[in-house]
């Protein structure tokens, strides 16, 4: 323990009690991150801002909000025209799920960029990974709570796609949704997951993404290890505290992150009927099926995946195996050295053409099938599997460029 | 990194390229001013009048519509209310616009029920509803004797043929791109006049789709008032914290 918690007051006494100064200091006054973070580094700490605006808006929607069949649409109207700033609420809420995703992608991209999944971070990458499926399986379940048209058609395809699984299918979807077809059963355990078991799952993955990652140190752009040099205290010579620098740095993305976050809140929360679709605001009706049914957009790469392979069940397949597959990617990358910057331009080819497939995937997911799509699906689907095949392929013996000792 | 951009947009090419789906007859597109209150309350007034007879705006409130369009209580009681409740009793100011008409009812009548319209500004978009609704021709081969030009088959008869009289559709044959060739309304030629002329009705439709827009989400001026406050706070505190984070970065080197 620290010389302060012996000075007495207050913070004495919780100290001797509570491991207050200790842990103020290990996670952020003497936490030690390299003092070259660009851009790219802002996207963790605004995953953390927008997962506290989720909580704190879900709480008061839920105030308002009724998980029942007949009352469900009803009640987010009531909320979006008889609550006050009800429809601010709801707003900070959608808008914050689809912000939620934008935020854990670049987060992801620079972690894929920079190495930072690589040796000894593996575990950061793993935890992180099991929050991206945690936030999609929230995502979904909040999804159905509004109880409009492509809520419950939308809920009506994924679940459905369980029972692709041989033997197992029927009876599985049928437990999923706790009826035939999706109801008022489905809608009330959504909402339960919704709102209390998934969060909880999120919460605890987070502190265990950060404890994992203040237990190895951050890695940064040019992928060096800082823990390398230290001066006689035995402090980083390229580390700088995380409070006060990367504290008011990361304000500073903040309120730019919350600039652009108000555009799409006050000015566009429809966002072109890509993060509230126009089939919501129809109530759900079993009995009439929409036109076209296209999950949200963060889902629309794994669906494109799905609709590209003919057979239902190898398409089950591929789509989860292109999420299965981040997760091994720490030991698919064969590479020693971390960073883009002075990793070979066969894996900066790779890394392009990953990230044209995966939005090219996106935006096929979204629109309805014709054959030129299910071409160019194919085609972005290769490129994304071939990502990972190739970095597997082309790290074994990658002729990289020599790393600098220090950050200059 | 030049080079980069162009392979990007040029392997994005077949992506971004895709163009918009097959037309319907009549395709205008207008905008709603949010500061003419006075076409809301004409909308309103067509909305009550014309469409509640069958379509509840039930998530709406009397009161709610009478506060945001300028409408005091009294006004809108001799006005614009016009439904009583399950007791018998004059609906209240304060009550949602729900309507008599069971669905049930509404899908014997009709084949199917007349859908609720408080949001239909923004499932269907104001466009649509403009053309939709200025959109009705003479079919003897449909039930009611009308055929909607944006709305193939639709089961809602003509309401408003009143105002806007009865219209002819003209067609011509059009190659499909697929060898086939399918008829495309290009035009509608009135053969008995309505009460009004084409511009006052262009014009009932437009204050009509104004007051459905405004029904569909009562809170969008609002949105975009207190948001233009929000982010003028955001950007003077934008200028605050950079060169806070300044100041405390001289230092690193």
């Amino acid at each position: 323990m620290s010389d302060k918690s012996t000075n007495g007051g207050l913070m004495g006494w919780i100290d001797a009690r509570f491991p207050m100064t200790k842990m103020w200091e290990d996670h952020l006054s003497k936490y030690y991150a390299p003092k070259n973070f660009n851009f790219w580094y802002f996207f963790g700490s605004l995953a953390l801002l927008v997962l506290v605006i989720q909580i704190v808006t879900g709480i008061f929607l839920t105030m308002h909000y009724k998980p029942d069949g007949e009352m469900a649409f009803t009640s987010v109207e009531y909320i979006m025209r008889d609550v006050d700033w009800g429809w601010l609420i709801r707003y900070l809420h959608s808008t914050g799920s689809s912000a939620f995703f934008i935020v854990v992608y670049l987060h992801m991209l620079r972690g894929m960029m920079y190495g930072s999944y690589q040796k000894p971070r593996e575990l950061i990458w793993l935890f992180g990974m099991f929050i991206y499926l945690a936030l999609m399986a929230e995502a979904f379940m909040g999804y159905l709570l509004p109880w409009g048209q492509m809520s419950y058609w939308g809920a009506q395809v994924i679940i459905s796609l369980f029972g692709a699984i041989p033997v197992i299918g029927d009876d599985l979807t049928l437990w999923i949704r706790g009826d035939f077809v999706i109801s008022d059963a489905t809608l009330n355990r959504f909402f339960a997951l919704h709102v209390v078991a998934v969060p909880l799952v999120l919460i605890m993955l987070v502190v265990m993404h950060i404890l994992a990652l203040h237990e190895v140190g951050s890695n940064n752009p040019e992928g060096i290890e800082i823990k390398k040099h230290k001066d006689e205290n035995g402090i980083p010579l390229d580390g700088i505290p995380f409070h006060p620098y990367y504290s008011v740095k990361d304000i500073v993305g903040v309120v730019v992150f919350l600039i652009l976050f108000s555009v799409v809140v006050f000015f566009m929360p429809e966002m072109g009927g890509y993060f509230l679709e126009h089939a919501n605001f129809v109530p759900a009706n079993q009995f009439q099926t929409p036109e076209h049914i296209a999950p949200v957009w963060y889902f629309t790469p794994y669906y494109a995946i799905l609709r590209a392979v003919p057979d239902k069940l190898i398409g089950v397949i591929g789509m989860f195996a292109a999420i299965f597959v981040l997760f091994i990617l720490p030991w698919i990358d064969r590479g020693k050295v971390h960073s883009i910057r002075y990793r070979s331009s066969a894996f900066k080819w790779l890394l392009v053409m990953f990230v044209i497939s995966f939005i090219g995937l996106g935006y096929l997911g979204a629109l309805p099938l014709s054959d030129s799509r299910t071409f160019f699906a194919r085609v972005y689907s290769v490129g994304y599997f071939g990502f990972f095949l190739g970095l597997w392929w082309i790290s074994k013996n990658e002729k990289t460029k020599p790393v600098p000792e220090r950050i200059q | 990194m030049k080079k980069v951009f162009i392979i990007v947009v040029g392997l994005l090419m077949p992506v971004l390229s895709w163009g918009a789906e097959s037309t319907t007859y009549p395709n205008d597109k207008i905008e709603i001013d949010w500061d003419d209150k006075a076409s809301m309350q004409r909308g309103a007034r067509t909305f009550v009048n014309y469409c509640m007879g069958c379509h509840s705006a039930k998530y709406s409130r009397y009161n709610r519509v009478g506060v945001d369009l300028e409408i005091s209580d009294d006004l809108m009681l001799d006005n614009l209310i016009f439904t009583t409740d399950i007791n018998g009793d004059r609906t209240k100011a304060g009550e949602l616009m729900n309507i008599a008409m069971t669905p049930v009812y509404g899908e014997q009548a009709f084949g199917v029920a007349p859908p609720d319209l408080s949001l239909v500004a923004r499932s269907r978009g104001v466009n649509w509803l403009y053309n939709y609704l200025r959109g009705f021709y003479v079919d003897e081969s449909r039930p009611l004797g009308m055929n909607n030009g944006v709305f193939e088959n639709v089961a809602m008869p003509h309401v408003l043929v009143e105002l806007q009289g009865y219209q002819k559709v003209k067609t011509i044959m059009q190659a499909d791109g697929q060898g086939g060739e399918h008829e495309v309304i290009v035009g509608f030629e009135l053969v008995k006049p309505g009460t009004q002329s084409k511009s006052e009705y262009d014009q009932t439709v437009l204050d009509l789709v104004a007051f459905l827009d405004y029904l569909a989400e009562p809170y969008k001026q609002t949105r975009k008032t207190v948001g233009t406050g929000v982010i003028i706070f955001l950007f003077i505190l934008l200028i605050l914290t950079y060169f806070l984070k300044k100041e405390y970065w001289k230092d690193v080197h």
